[in-house]
């Protein structure tokens, strides 16, 4: 194993630039839950990006919460003014692994593990969020919701680290996540589900039913059109549209498809069309 | 008092197997059968490997039999032709570095021709699937009482059902682990166990050593459920054949994902009942098949099948009971001892049935059960008369009036009518659990158990019976205490190490406060004796006599003896299976309120009332802390813990996918207890550590149906498959 420390930003895109390969380290919680069963990984060289002092904090700018490459879940649930504006970060923070992980992991290093059935990344998909990626070429922004390309696949280079995640401020009028797991804390989402409507629209994104974390257009669209829907079934074929479930070991696709719909009908009851 | 080792637990400072510290040893490892049943072909040794810098054990290289000694001679220390399972043991190695034997492990290759296995302990098996005798079948048990036949075509209604319940997995904190050197000539063998001196006869046995060239130490376990009762044995022999072969240490730790894959897990079962009735719920026969997933060797099947058919009818008198067994050989993983040991299959299956007959019949679950409990004076299945002054109706009533049984079904017929989306129920089950081992179990192990004068006139407690969470060395100080009138620190309990302490038998079934716990009261007695004092005598006087002893006779401490001894008038027949099957029965009646979300099918339990009667309570705090965990563990078989299966070997082996309940899973647990003390357990108690595991299920699953209108007949009830049920229902 290799683990390469540096002391700044510039210095840790150049170890970046020069090691193709390299894995930046941030909370270590994704890579640790994997640790000693994949010992492939162990000949790795890891850029620990801890000394990175720049990258911790939180902070909000007249248009924007800025949270840092290395904004921990712990930092998110402590902002006093997340929990007033943002209060579906706080939801998801609360709701990732155990206190422990909590506070180490960050909310960048949950986008680029890319897990389908991430916790952070849905709710800041539904608040628009930007994803700031920059490396010793420059920097560049990444609408959260066009990020993914597939299963693990993004559009982040190897040479590219994120500084920032950018969550534009505005007023919502309808917030809610929901997560479904096997139990009620520290469990996978089986069924994720993060829901707004701001001037923008509505957002509804949902975890753990395709192969990336995505938004939902077909069934937004429902929601703006103010189209009927009087049961659970009625949203199916929206729902068929917009996402491709999975049977795997924690769940079935039958299983998934059903409580999205349930959750979409009964969570937005005061919004479906009659 | 404080529990005796809590500070070292709670600061850190206990330290585990693993914590031991151990001069220059190696590492060891298990290399194991990719495929459920086969030839091995070959086994092939990595080129990238330096082979001459790891110590290499196989079958070859053990002294005796290649057998772990169990009830049968039939699983090998090491595979040697054949395997008969996935994960089964072929080959241990050992080298200075964990991370070095780790990869080698995985470098080395075991080449499997392999065989039609047999893998669903329900099917009748295809006749190349055929490894067990003429049938596969392990075991075959059977109880009768009365005549079913004629009782069941004679009664005006009977109900029929099947039941099924998976595997459980022990999630004990402390994963599986031994170390073993060699002292002189003496092999040492420490590590997490519940039976030193069935880990001694293992290594005796397949190394052939006589017992002054093998020492036994249990460690500080950090739980073990059963878990830690047989499967102890395999892995001290693993770690002391490479400690023989090398000559150096050896420590052998599972990891949790190996812990989780390789070790043993509780018996699935299916249960098939078909039951006479009265108009009014009177059970007039009872006819129960019960059929367990043994898995690929004996282990203690029969036991658990045993287990598991004395308690199948339920703690209810009927005059026509037929009850048969059959542990089933499957090229699973071998199953294993687990809290409860078969009675909480066969009682899931009838607490079910009970709730089942009830909706048959239209009369309430209560009242069915009110009309069949056990009165002093019946008998059970294999015709053991009660006659202990328990009120078991008392009890249920107990239970059902802290629960607010019947004011909570009002309230939930209108909160269903009228919540869009929650639905909630009550459920109840009512059952027992027979203390110590069955039959004549306790009279075979012929348990012994010494005290000790020490010099500065306090004793010491030398017994086989170890702490692992549950209580015993905190119990046994306070036994010994009581009975000679001596403060908690005048009472040392001796590790465990078979060289100084008597084989008081396995630290399984309930036994070790009731049956054991009497042989500290007896062995006190005994001591007080030989120091020359009367019954009477206490305190300070029994200090001064014990300390006069050792100036009287220097080097020689006096020592105190107990031996078990059968309560008169107990009688039992292992060829027909009638007599008395326990000594005592704890019994219970366990009410739960179930919540469940229609949006996600997934059930929670919102509260949860255990009663019952365990004889006197010794120690109510542990007392308190039994219950709640074993109810707890009920509540996860039932509702989450789900063992996935592929070749018979679990998929899930890890904790993120296999999910116990969390606190947050589960209510705050309310426990009582009814006291009527059992004249032959330490202090007037009974067994306590499995009864709270028989219990939770079917309650819970009660409740599930109550709160749906579905009718689930296998656990866990998932989220998935209660959507399934829900859907049905609804199309049904």
């Amino acid at each position: 194993m290799n683990v390469l420390l540096p002391d700044t930003l510039p210095q840790a895109l150049e170890l970046l630039s020069q090691n193709g390969d390299a894995v930046p380290m941030a909370g270590g919680t994704d890579l640790m839950v994997h640790w000693h069963v994949r010992p492939e990984a162990h000949q790795h060289t890891f850029v620990d990006l801890s000394r990175l002092e720049a990258l911790k904090p939180l902070s909000w700018t007249a248009d924007m919460l800025v949270l840092g490459g290395l904004t921990t879940y712990w930092d998110v649930i402590r902002d006093e003014r997340t929990r007033e504006e943002f209060p579906l970060l706080v939801d998801a923070a609360r709701q990732v692994g155990a206190i422990q992980i909590q506070a180490r992991g960050t909310w960048a290093g949950n986008i680029v593990n890319a897990s389908p059935a991430a916790d952070g990344v849905p709710v800041l998909m539904a608040y628009d969020a930007i994803v700031v990626l920059e490396s010793r070429r420059g920097r560049e922004q990444v609408p959260l919701d066009r990020f993914y390309s597939g299963y693990k696949q993004m559009r982040r280079r190897p040479d590219e680290l994120i500084v920032a995640i950018h969550v534009p401020r505005r007023r919502y009028s309808y917030q809610v996540f929901e997560k479904v797991g096997s139990r009620r804390a520290q469990a996978i989402a089986k069924v994720g589900l993060a829901v707004t409507r701001s001037d923008a629209g509505w957002r509804v994104v949902a975890a753990s039913v395709a192969p990336t974390i995505r938004r939902c257009p077909t069934v937004e669209r429902l929601l703006e059109t103010g189209a009927a829907v009087a049961s659970p079934s009625d949203l199916l074929p929206a729902i068929a549209q917009d996402v491709a479930p999975i049977d795997d070991i924690r769940s079935t696709a039958h299983y998934r498809t059903r409580v999205m719909a349930r959750l979409l009908y009964h969570d937005l009851r005061d919004f479906w069309g009659k | 008092m404080l529990r005796r080792e809590a500070l070292a637990k709670l600061t850190g400072r206990e330290r585990y197997v693993d914590d031991l510290p151990l001069d220059d040893f190696l590492w060891g490892m298990t290399v194991r059968s990719p495929a459920p049943r086969g030839r091995i072909a070959s086994v092939r040794f990595g080129k990238d490997i330096d082979w001459s810098r790891f110590v290499v054990v196989d079958h070859r290289d053990i002294p005796g039999p290649n057998v772990v000694a169990l009830i049968e001679q039939d699983q090998p220390v090491l595979a040697a032709e054949s395997v008969r399972h996935v994960h089964e043991p072929v080959l241990l190695l050992a080298h200075r570095s964990r991370a070095a034997v780790r990869s080698a492990a995985r470098a080395v290759e075991v080449v499997v021709a392999e065989e039609p296995a047999a893998l669903d302990f329900r099917a009748v098996p295809a006749p190349a699937q055929i490894q067990y005798g003429k049938d596969n079948v392990l075991k075959h048990l059977k109880i009768e009482k009365g005549d079913v036949e004629r009782a069941l075509a004679r009664a005006p209604v009977v109900v029929a059902g099947t039941y099924e319940t998976g595997a459980q997995e022990h999630v004990y904190l402390e994963t599986q682990g031994m170390i073993a050197y060699l002292e002189g000539g003496v092999l040492v063998v420490k590590g997490s166990m519940q039976c030193p001196y069935y880990v001694l006869k293992a290594l005796q046995h397949a190394l052939g050593r006589d017992e002054t060239r093998v020492r036994v130490i249990q460690t500080p376990t950090g739980g073990g459920f059963g878990g830690k009762e047989e499967f102890p044995s395999h892995i001290a022999l693993h770690a002391a054949l490479l400690a023989l072969k090398s000559g150096r240490p050896v420590k052998l730790i599972y990891d949790r994902g190996e812990d989780m894959a390789a070790t043993t897990k509780r018996h699935p079962a299916l249960v098939r009942h078909r039951t006479g009735l009265a108009r009014d719920g009177r059970l007039l026969a009872q006819d129960i098949e019960v059929v367990i997933d043994g898995g690929a060797y004996v282990t203690l099947s029969p036991v658990v099948l045993s287990r598991a058919i004395i308690h199948a009818a339920g703690p209810y008198a009927c005059d026509n009971v037929r009850i048969t067994g059959r542990a089933m050989f499957t090229n699973a993983v071998p199953f294993g001892a687990f809290r409860g040991f078969g009675a909480p299959q066969s009682q899931f299956a009838g607490e079910r049935h009970m709730d089942v007959i009830a909706r048959t019949l239209g009369v309430d679950p209560v009242e069915l059960r009110r009309v069949n409990l056990l009165k002093d004076g019946q008998t059970t299945a294999t015709g053991q008369v009660i006659r202990d002054g328990t009120d078991r109706v008392a009890v249920m009533e107990r239970a059902l009036e802290l629960a607010r049984y019947r004011e909570k079904g009002h309230e939930h017929a209108g909160f269903n009518a009228t919540h869009p989306t929650m639905r909630r129920g009550m459920g109840l089950a009512t059952f027992y659990h027979g203390a110590g081992f069955t039959g004549g179990g306790e009279a075979a192990l012929k348990s012994r158990l010494r005290v000790a004068g020490r010099a500065d006139g306090g004793v010491e407690v030398l017994s086989a019976n170890i702490e692992m969470g549950q209580g015993t060395l905190t119990v046994f100080t306070e036994l010994a205490a009581n009975r000679l009138g001596l403060e908690p620190d005048d009472v040392i309990i001796a590790e465990a190490d078979t060289t100084r302490v008597p084989n008081s038998g396995p630290t399984v079934a309930s036994r070790t406060t009731m049956i054991v716990g009497g042989l500290v009261e007896r062995a006190c007695d005994d001591l007080r004796r030989r120091v020359g004092l009367d019954d009477a005598s206490r305190g300070q006087a029994v200090k001064d006599a014990i300390r006069r002893w050792h100036r009287e006779h220097p080097g020689e401490p006096p020592i105190g003896e107990a031996a078990y001894e059968r309560p008169p008038g107990i009688e039992w027949d292992d060829k027909t299976y009638r007599g008395d099957a326990y000594g005592a029965f704890a019994w219970a009646a366990y009410v739960t309120e179930v919540e469940v979300d229609l949006r996600t099918c997934g059930a929670r339990v919102i509260d949860f009332v255990a009663v019952q009667e365990v004889g006197k309570v010794l120690n109510p705090t542990l007392a308190r802390g039994q219950v709640q965990g074993g109810v707890v563990q009920g509540i996860g078989w039932a509702l989450m813990e789900e063992c996935k299966w592929q070749q018979g070997a679990m998929a899930n082996n890890q904790l993120t996918n296999y999910l116990i309940p969390t606190s947050d899973d589960v209510p705050p647990v309310r426990v009582a207890f009814v006291e009527n003390p059992y004249p032959h357990g330490a202090g007037g108690a009974k067994g306590l550590g499995e009864l709270p595991i028989d219990g939770p299920a079917p309650a819970v699953v009660n409740a599930v149906a109550r709160a749906t209108g579905t009718d689930p007949r296998a656990i866990p009830v998932t989220p998935e498959r209660l959507m399934e049920l829900m859907e049905n229902a609804v199309r049904g």
